[in-house]
């Protein structure tokens, strides 16, 4: 039997981590963590604010340090592994993308919503005119049905992506909602297919092994599972059961726990533990990076952040929409100091 | 006596702008010109008298001593084409295309400032839309970054819109700074695909230095947004200006508190549909823009 991968690892620590701690990385915490990964045969590292490149903002929260300092400390840190950046069309713009390139960066994810895939094709297109391989990740994959998602993916396809991602931002897939979609995708598309799980019903190293069992050529993780909302597919855990089930991976599964333990693990000791909020981004189908903004806008403004997750689910925003997240916990204010004004009328009637 | 327009572009921004110069008091249109012979835009414009053709602007330069103003509805490609010619025939362009050949202009904020220019553009519908808030609390306290977040319906959102998502953010964030008048700019801009569709919404954080005054700030923006419905009936505001304090590293520096600014802007449902607020603000600004430059022209006889 060869000892070749099964599957293509991409670890996104160092990206979708970054909304779990407020994009607050630094540069010496980008070097050991990109040290211990590419030590440990993870070949694929992903690097950049939470939502991509450009995604320092009011809106997303602003970079502790400047994206384009991480991604060079990666791309000066790593031997084997390839470096990889995110970036939204609407949010990061071509230049970004030509400023990683520049740096020394080898992979393009671009990110839309899952119904969206045509405000990327300028930017897959750059991606591949610079030489570098590109990715197509559809977000949210699961508010679509698996046709609907083939038609866009087609779309990234034919923009020139080496490769289209079913995202399950919010962690809302079950295991045949994953397989279902992605058994769709690798038998339809010439190009590769990869999963992006998040762990909020706690599903994420099973929707991967389901995903590897229908076609998917390329899958995520991030160690610890440090990521969005319940966090992503612990890398480590995958890692483990992929070998337990003995599917090689490349990685080295001792290598990467002791990298899970010592250097990821210090950066949010709490990470792993699926609690009632990431719990309801899954159940309500919530971009998980909504998760920090609404416990601080919950905080803010004196209401529950059960409402606001379950108000943001109701209205059915996409990744991006951090500003309704204030709309929401406003508005859900101002309900509140209404029914007591009502009840204090009442009373003194 | 109103002032004689013609429409190039016979699309839906084309269409909707014909339907809103008919009940200016002060423009007329008089000749709407188009490529497809059939298109519904043209036929709508002939149905009301207006002379319409698809036989492209040689025609219209062939009458250009009885227009004065054109509104440009086509695209950045054929409004560089066409506006060297305008301007040879003395034909004032208000261009609703991402060109940016002529000032970027804001009905409410600086188009006093450029009233002679015989080109002028409306930026993006999102900096119509959030544009005057920057400028609303720049005229009373310093604003070293500005941010806005534009959600538009999918819809709404054409193929031109879609390939060129980047001149969105980039126009926008340029005109943050160069007509809001704040330090540092960013423009974002999401699509949703909600079904019934969503009315598009803007969210304008604007960064607050030390001692700003919380009042003045609130109530200037009440009065831009006042100022704006005038041209725009559809663009409110969801909540009052909320003010936020923290420690934001923003790039103009580090500030002590924003100001969050939440609206929505509904279409007037003229051609488009009333969700397409991001569509209508373009069309209801440029009219705006037209009669503002036919008053200013009223009041300074040549």
């Amino acid at each position: 039997m060869s000892n070749a991968p099964a599957f293509r690892l991409t670890d996104s620590t160092l990206r979708d981590g970054s909304h779990a701690i407020a994009h607050r990385f630094t540069v010496e915490q980008v070097t050991a963590i990109v040290s211990r990964l590419d030590a440990a045969g993870v070949p694929v590292i992903e690097v950049a604010h939470g939502d991509g490149l450009g995604g320092s903002s009011f809106n997303y929260g602003f970079s502790g340090t400047d994206e384009m300092d991480l991604v060079r400390a990666a791309v000066d840190a790593r031997t084997e592994a390839r470096i990889a950046i995110l970036m939204l069309p609407g949010i990061g713009t071509r230049e970004d993308l030509r400023r990683a390139a520049d740096l020394g960066i080898d992979i393009a994810r671009i990110a839309t919503h899952c119904t969206e895939a045509d405000i990327a094709e300028q930017h897959v297109g750059l991606a591949k005119e610079l030489g570098l391989e590109a990715v197509g990740f559809l977000m949210l994959s699961h508010m679509i049905s698996p046709e609907a998602l083939l038609e866009q993916a087609r779309k990234m396809a034919s923009y020139g992506a080496d490769c289209v991602y079913v995202v399950d931002s919010a962690g809302a897939m079950t295991i045949d909602d994953a397989r279902r979609r992605v058994s769709l995708l690798a038998d339809e598309l010439d190009v590769d297919v990869g999963i992006h799980a998040h762990n909020n019903l706690s599903l994420a190293v099973a929707n991967s092994m389901a995903a590897l069992e229908v076609g998917a050529a390329q899958i995520d993780g991030c160690t610890t599972g440090l990521g969005a909302g319940a966090g992503n597919c612990p890398t480590e855990i995958l890692v483990a059961a992929m070998q337990r089930s003995g599917i090689p991976t490349g990685v080295d599964p001792l290598a990467i726990m002791d990298a899970a333990e010592e250097v990821v693990r210090p950066v949010r000791p709490d990470q792993g533990i699926i609690d009632r909020d990431g719990l309801l981004l899954g159940y309500a189908g919530v971009y998980g990076s909504f998760l920090l903004h609404a416990r601080r806008a919950a905080e803010r403004y004196g209401v529950d952040v059960k409402d606001i997750l379950l108000e943001l689910g109701e209205r059915r925003v996409v990744g991006g929409q951090e500003d309704m997240i204030i709309d929401v916990a406003v508005q859900l204010e101002r309900r509140a100091a209404d029914a007591r004004a009502g009840q204090d009328l009442g009373a003194s009637a | 006596m109103t002032t004689p327009c013609a429409i190039v572009g016979s699309g839906n921004i084309g269409t909707d702008l014909l339907e809103k110069l008919r009940r200016s008091e002060l423009l007329t249109p008089v000749a709407m010109v188009g490529i497809d012979p059939d298109s519904e835009g043209l036929a709508r414009a002939r149905a009301y008298g207006v002379e319409a053709t698809h036989d492209g602007i040689d025609w219209l330069l062939e009458r250009a001593a009885d227009v004065e103003l054109v509104f440009e509805a086509t695209s950045a490609r054929v409004h560089r084409a066409n506006a060297p010619r305008y301007e040879a025939a003395g034909l004032t362009a208000i261009d609703l295309t991402p060109a940016r050949l002529g000032p970027s202009v804001v009905p409410s904020v600086n188009l006093r400032d450029h009233l002679d220019a015989p080109n002028v553009n409306l930026i993006t519908c999102g900096g119509q839309a959030t544009v005057p808030i920057v400028h609303a609390v720049a005229r009373v306290c310093e604003v070293p970054y500005a941010e806005i977040v534009s959600t538009v319906a999918s819809l709404s959102a054409g193929p031109g819109t879609r390939q060129n998502i980047d001149e969105f953010t980039q126009t926008t964030s340029s005109a943050l700074v160069d007509v809001g008048g704040a330090t540092h700019g960013k423009a974002i801009i999401v699509l949703n695909p909600a079904d019934p569709p969503i009315l598009m919404r803007n969210t304008v954080f604007c960064a607050l230095p030390d001692g700003y005054d919380e009042a003045a700030v609130g109530q200037s923006i009440l009065d831009v947004v006042t100022e704006v419905s005038r041209h725009v009936p559809g663009y409110r505001l969801v909540s009052d200006p909320t003010f936020e304090t923290d420690v934001y590293g923003t790039p103009g520096g580090v500030v002590p508190a924003r100001v969050v600014t939440l609206l929505e802007v509904e279409g007037a449902g003229d051609y488009l549909p009333t969700y397409a607020g991001n569509l209508d603000i373009m069309t209801a600004s440029a009219v705006g823009v037209g009669e503002e430059l036919v008053r200013a022209r009223q009041e300074v006889p040549a």
